[in-house]
């Protein structure tokens, strides 16, 4: 009974502990953010690659075939309603607002993410890190920094993208082969979406990128300096991106909406 | 691997190349959703001149509710507010300014577009020779017409027939 107690307790603190160095992690990081982009933006553009750029393929394929699903189920909804030209909204407004953001969110995590972490833990269990610090390179500045800051530039961009190829995947379920009138999808998607509803999408993406890159550095640099560990870390990165960036959409939902 | 100087330069520009491209596609797929997506490309911007009418009752008119004159868009709602002196609503809608010559005795109604659609005010030219202004008053009102009264008229005409 007593050692149950203290299990919960020892939980209770290790999880306090873990969001309190999250915090001073990020804190740091914002400290020497501006001084890194302006004096080693070459760092940066490289990550910006990395986590941007090389996941355009996941992002492409998903976005295209969500966006074709979304197509598919809307005029199937829509069309009971006898309202299947308000296709076009349906679909923009869903994207834009929810699943741009989050399901590239969640994307990410899973293609650059994993990628950062694994490549710090590695770093970290080959010694590489504490080499840096012996050379008086701080390895905050030189590899999480540009890493974390790569992947902030990266989100809203990659969220965009995955909008606009969602967007033509209905286009081309909807009107192409469920025979949507064309105009009717685009006027109504005009009458309807504003700019408002484009600008929730990428405060989400803004603050959604902030999430997953800063998750993904702070468990690569604090893994466990074995394989073991960093296999642990990287697991982490998804599980916590997943959980945190569901329950900020949320909150950041009831926010912009309200 | 030993890469000489020129394959690194080579390699970092290719890296360098390959995050540009991706941040300009980002940003014209920003530009694609805020331009194409949203109703931007047919705003009237601020190019236009405010008019205002009163109504007993707006109904469920908006703001940005659409302003047409024989069923062509024309402006938008700009504020709907109460005037507690004349008891009554002060609808204020911005028209484009190509639409310059509405006669002034114009009629302002407020309709319904569809069954479940949204309301608006559709304008009803009138003969007058001078022209609605910046800041001029529509004299001629229509309210809206509510759901509820107009069964109630019916149901109290059906009771005066028995």
């Amino acid at each position: 009974m007593k050692d149950w107690i203290c299990e919960i307790r020892e939980g209770i603190e290790a999880f306090l502990r873990s969001v309190g160095e999250l915090t001073l992690f990020f804190f740091n990081i914002a400290i020497y953010s501006p001084r890194t982009l302006v004096r080693r933006p070459g760092l940066v553009v490289q990550q910006v690659f990395n986590s941007g750029a090389m996941s355009m393929t996941i992002i492409l394929t998903c976005g295209l075939f969500v966006g074709m699903v979304l197509g598919l189920q809307g005029f199937d909804t829509l069309q009971r309603f006898g309202a299947e030209e308000a296709l076009g909204t349906f679909a923009t407004l869903s994207l834009v607002k929810e699943l741009g953001p989050v399901l590239t969110a969640l994307l990410f995590s899973g293609r650059a993410g994993t990628a950062l972490a694994s490549e710090i833990g590695l770093m970290r269990a080959t010694d590489q890190l504490a080499a840096m610090e012996m050379m008086a390179v701080d390895p905050v500045r030189r590899i999480v920094i540009p890493r974390f800051l790569g992947g902030v530039v990266a989100m809203p961009f990659l969220t965009a993208i995955f909008n606009m190829i969602a967007i033509f995947g209905a286009f081309l379920v909807g009107v192409t082969f469920m025979g949507v009138d064309q105009g009717a999808f685009w006027s109504q998607m005009h009458a309807n979406v504003t700019v408002a509803d484009v600008n929730q999408g990428v405060i989400k993406s803004l603050v959604f990128g902030i999430v997953a890159s800063l998750l993904a550095v702070y468990q690569g640099y604090t893994s466990v300096p074995t394989a073991e560990g960093v296999g642990r870390a990287t697991t982490r990165t998804v599980v916590t991106t997943a959980i945190t960036v569901l329950i900020l959409d949320y909150l950041l939902t009831a926010t912009l909406i309200g | 691997m030993n890469l000489g100087a020129k394959e690194i330069m080579k390699q970092t520009r290719a890296v360098e190349m390959g995050a540009g491209l991706f941040v300009l596609l980002g940003f014209g797929a920003l530009f694609f959703l805020i331009t194409q997506t949203t109703g931007l490309s047919n705003e009237i911007g601020n190019n236009g001149y405010t008019i205002n009418a009163r109504f007993e009752n707006v109904g469920d008119l908006k703001i940005r509710a659409p302003v047409t004159i024989s069923g062509v868009t024309i402006g938008r709602v700009t504020s709907i507010a109460y005037d507690p002196e004349r008891m009554n609503a002060v609808v204020e809608m911005m028209i484009a300014d190509q639409y310059r010559q509405l006669p002034d005795d114009s009629e302002a109604a407020i309709l319904t577009a569809g069954l479940i659609g949204g309301q608006y005010i559709g304008l009803t030219p009138g003969g007058s020779e001078t022209w609605l202004e910046q800041g001029s008053q529509i004299e001629f009102t229509q309210s809206a017409v509510v759901l509820e009264n107009l069964i109630g008229k019916f149901l109290s005409s059906v009771g005066g027939g028995n």
